[in-house]
This record gives structure tokens, C-alpha cells and sequence, in this order.
């Protein structure tokens, strides 16, 4: 078997008595979709917040291409090649569609102390931004100002900067959540593709897109994996079935 | 609706007509008047790099004016009274060269902007207006205590600096030469806002936590625009001292600092040419209101509440709207 | 250096912190509850001396002043709020600034034009005037030892208001939690008018207290308005706790660093250079300590993790 390209060991985090993440160890394949679904308050946000480098864990380590980024801020770990996608878009909303995927292209670039030569004129970082705006479809929009998109298209826009990083490995939080059905299935087909490219861990509530999408899935009640496995594995385990899915069926 | 570009240009041609119309109609006041409208606008150009772009609301900017005055102040001061700067470690004498004075002005500014700004960074949103406020009132005091350099009473400069190849003394040529300069800034401003950096300013303004999913600094960002800003500011302060051959500790005050800001508020915050309407529109006010009432503070007031709660984009946003998407 | 001098130069540290943090108190409070930065606080300081200074002059009595003090600056922080101020709650900080600067300006200028540009003067009362002898025989100004008095009193009924009462219960939710209480029934537009005009009230008494050691003049408010955002800074935003400490430290080192670091700097200087640099270095002490916490701690002594 391949090294996985995104691994958690053993992570905890506590905020004050809130034990919001205990000794959870996940990791990332090659070429595979991972999802991370659980309850609301499970620690998901937590858990992510920890991978990308917002927050410490108290205990354990992450490692990301083999490397140990546990004490790494969360720009180093974008550079090393870890893209994320946000919940709550987190885009410069006043700025167009293009300058938001020209930002991501030129944080790749690893050069923005340029202060004269016009961003917009810049072939490289142009075509990096055009190339990942026509991925995900958004080519039509890219003059439209942020604030003018929907809600469906903002967050096919945040996938579209995290392309601009040419990642190696993916973690989305909720890219589903707010899209109507004809978004996510279009997303969904995209990430299907994507996942060759990049490899994805997936926090996500829409369940028909988790069923359809992840080679295995980890499920977090209160901080803890309480099971990894493919889908059907899932589905059919116990105690997912009594502290998570009983409460949907 | 006028677009921004036409008033921008009017803007432009009103810099360069009234000061060659006051020489025509031999009006030396008026030319005085345009210099510190244009200087006050250079100023405020380098606030709203700062402010417009990235978002940092210093209240502190009259730091930077008035380390560009005391620059000139301190040099010319040394320079008419042939004493040496300092002896040691090596001979520095005073000077009466503009030119150089730029010099230890922005490089002095530079560096109080990088050490200010590095602590004020530290924190954001209302710290950051308190800690930049109180940074300008440190260097306020500081001046005041400085007899060396006339503490509270100022130092005055005989002479205005000189140019190669300019009569400085010739209100026009004095003109011309801050005119320049004012129009360098401005398209140092304009393509700065467009480059690459400002994209990253730009957006480390509005969503900091993506800057930093990108894998930018978004901090270090802010820090190095804190410092151009200021730059550019102290060089305004360097060029108002010789416009007033004075000097003196009000250059620091914080109601300096507010002013500088105000300029921007008047033209439009985050558009190029509005500091420099804002500029204008002060110097004229101060001119008009403060011919016709002793308490045109109050109008000024007044005015900035409309405009504050009523008007948001200043005079440039009520003429031409919204601001156009960049492209 | 005697010890005498010492402990008169710590009480008279401890009274100008002490007043420091009758400003900074609304301030913080203004803040926490509306978050909402106020420039404008050091004109409601201006305006209880000027109401103290005119209502003591034509009465004779300075405790009408303060009343008049404390009367006036909370009917113009309410009038204030009510006008202006509740416009600016959901703008951002950038428009707070420029329209509490705008105030400065209207309420500057509006004294100079009611008051003309000379100073007032507010005298000590009779019964507060002269020195009274302390334990070990340290004779120490009456008055400022009753400001000292008064602003921890003043503390002191600010924690039990905050803590016991059912305001201080609203304006604990109101720093916690805009939306819920509205939720829980509490009229907020009401709540922020008397939060505001309670923070006018405290900058009246300070400026009326201080008007009385100092002259009553225009553009007396700012220089203390900075103070108190050092204090804040130092303190952390919204702790009233943090005010008092942050007052008392700031307020200890400005008057023992003017008298002592000159005197330190005798040790290794000429008498000439040591007062000059020691008393340049005492004016930027309190900045210093600033940035001194602000390294350590940015978000204030006792200021909540951002």
C-alpha cells in the first residue's frame, strides 16, 4: 500500500473542560475521497481547524506528505500543498470572481511583493486563475463582483482558488451545504474526477453525496472516530447506526 | 452620474490651472493654498494606501508627518546654524538640500512605520485605532520635551531648502516641484492598487483567513503597506515644514492625524484621487468658512457627520456613484 | 530621595489613575456593550468641568457643580446616543471614528463659542482645601485625597451595579450577546441610551473633579481620552477590573517616572543631560509600558483571547 499523502495521529484538543477532539488518528490516500460526517457538535470543525493549521493540538501530530506540519502555521501547510475550502465563504467579496482565483494563483506563486506590474496582465497567474475558474465553470462569471454570485457559486469559486494551489491533498467543510440539488450533483460529479488528481477529505452533512462520493468514511461522535469504513461498512455498523444515522431514519 | 475618470481629470487640470492663473493674476496666496492642498493630499495618499486598501484605520499618521517635518526641521536647523548634526562616530552636518532631506525623511518614517506597525499589528479593529492614536501621542509628547530642537515653541527655518535647479522661493516653482511629486505618488498609488501586492492588500482587508489558505502572510502584508503608507506620509510632512519653514510638535498631534484621515473621508475612502478632492475641498473650506466664521470647526463637523451617516463614498462617491468594478 | 516624597508621589499616581479610570470605565463599558468606540468621550469629560465650573461660579456651592456635572454630561451623552450615536452601532469602526471626531469638533468648538477660548476656574471647596496629616505624619492635599476616595467608591458601585443589579444583569447579556436580549425581552435602544449617558455620567464627575486641580479649558477632554485608551489597552477591552488596573498602572508610572527616572539618570549622567533625556523618556514611559503589553499579552491584561 501507498503512504497516505494527509495522516493524523492521535489528536486532541480540549477547550477548557470540552473535549473536542480525543485521540483521533485519520488518514488520506491516493486517489481517494474520505468523508468525515458526524451530528452537529462533533467536533468536525475542530478536527479540520487542527489539519490545516488554525489550531494546535494539544496532542498528537499531522503529517502531510510524509512531513511533520504539527507545529507549521497554516500558510506553510497551503505551501507544502494542502488546499482547503471553507464553510462559510470566506472570499474577498468586494473583488471579482477573477481577482479571488488570481489571489489563490499568486499566493501559489510564492511572489507578491510586486508593486508595479498590473495582476491582471500577469500571463502566468492569469491563465493558473482562468484555468481554475473554467474547472469548475465559473469562466462566464469571473468579471461579476463575489457579492453577486449565489450561494452555489461561491462555493464552487472557493474550490476554484483551492485549484489555483495546484494541492495535493483537499480538505472541504461542507462544500454541499446551501447548493440546490442540480449544484451538488454537478459538484458532486466534479469531485468524483478530482479525487485522481487531488485526494480529498470530506466533511460533509448531504448524505447522498457522501454515499456517492467516499471510499471510506469516518464517523465523529462527541470528538471521537467512532468507525472508519468503505460505505457499506458503515451502513451496517452498530453503532454508527445507534449514534448517528438512528436519528435520521 | 459623472464617471470616477472625468473627475479625476478635472481633478487634475484644477491642480494645474488655478496655481498658473494665480501667477497670471499675480495671487501668491493662492499658490500658498494649492501647495498645502497638494501636499495635505500627499499625506492622505499615503493614509489611504494604508486605510483604503488594507483596511488599517491609524489614527496615527500625524507620527510620520511629523517625523518628515522635524527631518527637515532638525537638518535645516543644523545647516543655518553651522553646527554639526553629530561628531561621533563620524561628522554629520545639517543641509539645505531638499533632495537629501527626502531622504532622512522617508527613511526615518520607514522605520518608525515598521517598528509602530509591528506592535500595532499584534492586534486588530478598535486596539489597533487606540494603540496607533496613543503612538501618535508618545511622539507628540516626545517633541514637546525635546528642547534641544525648540520643544514646544518649534524650530523655524529661515530659508526654504533648495532644489537643483529650482528657485524654491518662487511660490510657483515650489508648486511645481510639490506638484510632481504629488502626481508620482499617485501613479505609485495607482499601480500599486492594481498590482499584485495590492490584490493580496486588497483581499487581506476583506478575508484575511483566505490570504492565509493561499499560503500569504497576510500580516506581513499589512505590515509592509503600514510602511509605504507611511512613507509617503513622512515625505508630505518634510514638504509642508518647507512650505511653512516651521516646525513644531502640532505636526504630531493627534488632531493632525484625524485631519489626514478626514481628507480621505471627504474625496471617498479607497479611491485614488480621493484624498486628493478631499485635500482640496478641505483647503478651501478652511479658507472660505474660516473667513466668514472664527468656529468653522463646527461646520467641518457638521459636514463630516452628513457625510459619515448620510454619504459614505465622500465627494467623489455623490458625482459619480458607486465605484466601477476594476478591470 | 526621601520617603515622604515617595508616598506623596505614589497617592498623587494613584489619584490620576484613579480618575483615568472613571473615563476609561465608560469607555469600556461603551465598547463592551455596544461595541462601539467613542472619540467623543473626552468631550463629555470637557463639558461636566465646564458645567461644574459655570454652576459652582454662579452658586457658590461645588457640590451643585458636580451635580450640575454629572447632570449635564449624562443629558448630553444621552441627547448624543439618541441623535447620533445609534446610527453608528452596526457601521464599522472607520465611520465611528470620523463621526465621534466630527463630534469632537461641533463640541470643541461649540465651548469656545459659549465659553470663549479662556480657561474657567473651579475652585476647591472650602471644606476639601488644605492638608490633612496622614499616619507617620505625611501632610497630603485633602482634596485629592478625596478624589482617590470618590473613584474607588465609584468602582466600587460599578461592580455591585454590574453584578447585583437587573442592569448589570442586561449589560453583562449585552456583552455576551446582542441578539439574545433582544430575545430575552430587554429594550435595547433603551438599554444603550442609559449605558451611554451612565459612561457620560462618569466622565462628567472625572472632568469636574479634575477641573477643580487643573484649568477648565477647551481640548481638555483629548490628552485624557488617550490616556484612557492606553489604559484600556493595557486593561483589555470590556473588563472593568482591567480599567482599575490598567488606570492605577498607568497613572503610577507617568508621576513616578517624572520624578524618578531624571533622578536615576543623575547616577550616570551631568545634572543638565539626566533632566533632559530622563524627563523626554518619562513622557513616553506610559507608551512603553503599552508596548511592553502589548508584546506580552496583545490582547490586554485582562481582555478575552480574540
Amino acid at each position: 500500500m501507498t503512504d497516505p499523502v494527509l495522516k493524523t495521529q492521535g489528536i486532541s484538543k480540549s477547550f477548557g473542560a470540552l473535549r473536542a477532539s480525543r485521540d483521533i488518528s485519520i488518514d488520506l490516500f491516493p486517489g481517494e475521497i474520505h468523508a468525515v460526517i458526524g451530528p452537529n457538535g462533533a467536533g468536525k470543525s475542530t478536527l479540520i481547524g487542527q489539519i490545516c493549521g488554525t489550531l494546535k493540538p494539544d496532542t498528537g501530530s499531522v503529517q502531510l506528505l510524509g512531513r511533520d506540519v504539527t507545529h507549521e502555521t497554516a500558510r506553510a501547510r497551503a505551501r507544502v500543498g494542502l488546499g482547503r475550502t471553507f464553510q462559510i465563504s470566506s472570499l474577498a467579496m468586494e473583488d471579482t470572481v477573477l481577482q479571488n482565483a488570481l489571489l489563490g494563483a499568486l499566493g501559489a506563486s510564492g511572489r507578491p511583493w510586486r508593486f508595479w506590474k498590473d495582476a491582471l496582465n500577469d500571463k502566468d497567474l492569469r491563465a493558473t486563475a482562468e484555468e481554475a475558474l473554467l474547472r469548475v465553470g465559473l469562466e462566464g462569471q469571473a468579471r461579476m463582483r463575489t457579492a453577486e454570485l449565489s450561494h452555489g457559486q461561491r462555493r464552487q469559486l472557493e474550490v476554484a482558488v483551492a485549484l489555483t494551489l495546484r494541492p495535493k491533498a483537499l480538505v472541504m467543510d461542507e462544500p454541499m451545504a446551501g447548493m440546490g440539488a442540480e449544484g451538488s450533483k454537478r459538484l458532486t460529479g466534479f469531485l468524483d474526477v478530482l479525487r485522481q488528481e487531488a485526494p480529498i477529505l470530506l466533511v460533509e452533512h448531504d448524505m447522498d453525496a457522501v454515499f456517492a462520493l467516499a471510499d471510506r468514511i469516518s464517523v465523529l461522535v462527541y470528538g471521537e472516530v467512532i468507525a472508519t469504513g468503505t460505505v457499506d461498512e458503515i451502513r451496517s455498523d452498530a453503532a454508527v447506526q445507534e449514534a448517528y444515522l438512528g436519528e435520521d431514519a | 452620474m459623472i464617471r470616477e475618470t472625468y473627475v479625476n481629470a478635472l481633478t487634475l487640470l484644477l491642480l494645474v490651472a488655478i496655481p498658473l492663473w494665480a501667477v497670471f493674476m499675480d495671487e501668491p496666496f493662492t499658490i500658498t493654498l494649492m501647495t498645502r492642498a497638494a501636499i495635505f493630499a500627499i499625506a492622505a495618499i499615503g493614509l489611504n494606501i494604508a486605510l483604503g486598501i488594507g483596511g488599517l484605520v491609524s489614527l496615527g499618521h500625524a507620527v510620520f508627518f511629523g517625523i518628515g517635518g522635524y527631518a527637515m526641521g532638525i537638518l535645516a536647523h543644523h545647516a543655518q546654524t553651522y553646527t554639526p548634526l553629530a561628531e561621533w562616530p563620524f561628522l554629520i552636518d545639517g543641509t539645505k538640500s531638499m533632495p537629501l532631506i527626502w531622504l532622512v525623511a522617508i527613511a526615518c518614517s520607514a522605520l518608525a512605520a515598521l517598528v509602530i506597525g509591528a506592535l500595532s499589528l499584534r492586534t486588530t479593529g478598535v486596539y489597533f485605532i487606540m494603540i496607533t492614536l496613543a503612538f501618535g501621542q508618545m511622539f507628540f509628547f516626545f517633541a514637546i520635551s525635546w528642547a534641544e530642537y525648540g520643544g514646544e515653541d518649534g524650530l523655524s527655518i529661515y530659508i526654504r531648502n533648495g532644489f537643483p535647479g529650482l528657485n524654491t522661493l518662487a511660490p510657483i516653482q515650489f508648486y511645481g516641484l510639490c506638484f510632481v511629486l504629488l502626481c508620482l505618488v499617485l501613479l505609485f498609488a495607482w499601480k500599486l492598487s492594481k498590482s499584485p501586492f495590492g490584490l493580496a492588500l486588497n483581499a487581506a482587508r476583506q478575508a484575511p483567513m483566505r490570504v492565509e489558505t493561499v499560503g500569504l502572510d497576510p500580516k506581513r502584508v499589512k505590515l509592509v503597506a503600514f510602511v509605504i503608507s507611511g512613507v509617503i506620509t513622512g515625505l508630505a510632512g518634510a514638504l509642508f515644514a518647507d512650505l511653512n519653514r516651521f516646525v513644531s510638535p502640532t505636526m504630531f498631534s493627534w488632531q493632525t492625524s484625524g485631519e489626514i484621515m478626514i481628507f480621505i473621508i471627504l474625496g471617498g475612502v479607497g479611491r485614488l484621487f480621493g484624498p486628493v478632492v478631499g485635500a482640496l475641498a478641505f483647503v478651501a473650506l478652511e479658507h472660505w468658512l474660516g473667513g466668514l466664521s472664527d468656529y468653522w470647526h463646527i461646520y467641518l463637523g457638521l459636514l463630516l457627520l452628513v457625510i459619515v451617516l448620510f454619504g459614505r463614498g465622500g465627494l467623489i462617491g455623490m458625482v459619480s456613484g458607486r465605484e466601477a468594478v476594476h478591470d | 530621595m526621601s520617603l515622604i516624597l515617595l508616598i506623596e508621589q505614589v497617592l498623587n499616581g494613584l489619584q490620576f489613575g484613579i480618575m483615568l479610570f472613571l473615563m476609561a470605565a465608560g469607555l469600556t463599558l461603551i465598547f463592551g456593550v455596544m461595541g462601539l468606540i467613542n472619540l467623543a468621550h473626552g468631550s463629555l469629560y470637557m463639558i461636566g468641568a465646564f458645567c461644574a465650573a459655570a454652576v459652582a461660579a454662579a452658586s457658590g456651592s461645588f457640590i451643585l457643580g458636580l451635580i450640575a456635572a454629572l447632570a449635564g454630561a449624562a443629558l448630553a451623552g444621552a441627547l448624543v446616543e439618541l441623535v447620533v450615536i445609534r446610527r453608528l452601532y452596526d457601521k464599522d469602526h472607520l465611520d465611528q471614528v470620523l463621526a465621534t471626531f466630527a463630534l469632537i469638533l461641533i463640541f470643541s468648538e461649540g465651548t469656545r463659542w459659549i465659553f470663549g477660548s479662556f480657561p474657567l476656574f473651579l475652585n476647591v471647596p472650602e471644606f476639601l482645601s488644605g492638608p490633612v496629616t496622614l499616619p507617620g505624619g505625611i501632610e497630603y492635599p485633602l482634596y485629592r485625597l478625596t478624589l482617590i476616595v470618590i473613584g474607588l467608591l465609584v468602582a466600587l458601585g460599578l461592580y455591585l451595579l454590574i453584578s447585583k443589579t437587573r442592569l448589570g444583569v442586561q449589560i453583562r447579556a449585552g456583552e455576551n450577546d446582542r441578539e439574545m436580549i433582544g430575545a430575552l425581552g430587554v429594550d435595547i435602544a433603551m438599554l444603550y441610551t442609559i449605558v451611554f449617558a451612565l459612561g457620560a455620567a462618569l466622565a462628567g464627575l472625572s472632568g469636574a473633579l479634575v477641573g477643580a486641580i487643573q484649568s477648565v479649558q477647551v481640548g481638555m477632554g483629548e490628552p485624557v481620552l488617550i490616556l484612557a485608551f492606553v489604559v484600556i489597552v493595557i486593561g483589555g477591552i470590556g473588563s472593568i477590573k482591567g480599567a482599575l488596573i490598567g488606570a492605577i498602572l498607568v497613572g503610577l508610572t507617568d508621576t513616578l517616572g517624572g520624578i524618578f527616572l531624571p533622578e536615576a539618570l543623575k547616577l550616570f549622567f551631568d545634572p543638565s543631560t539626566a533632566t533632559s533625556i530622563g524627563s523626554s523618556l518619562a513622557s513616553m514611559a506610559i507608551y512603553i509600558l503599552m508596548a511592553a503589553v502589548l508584546i506580552l499579552r496583545p490582547a490586554g491584561l485582562f481582555g478575552a483571547r480574540a
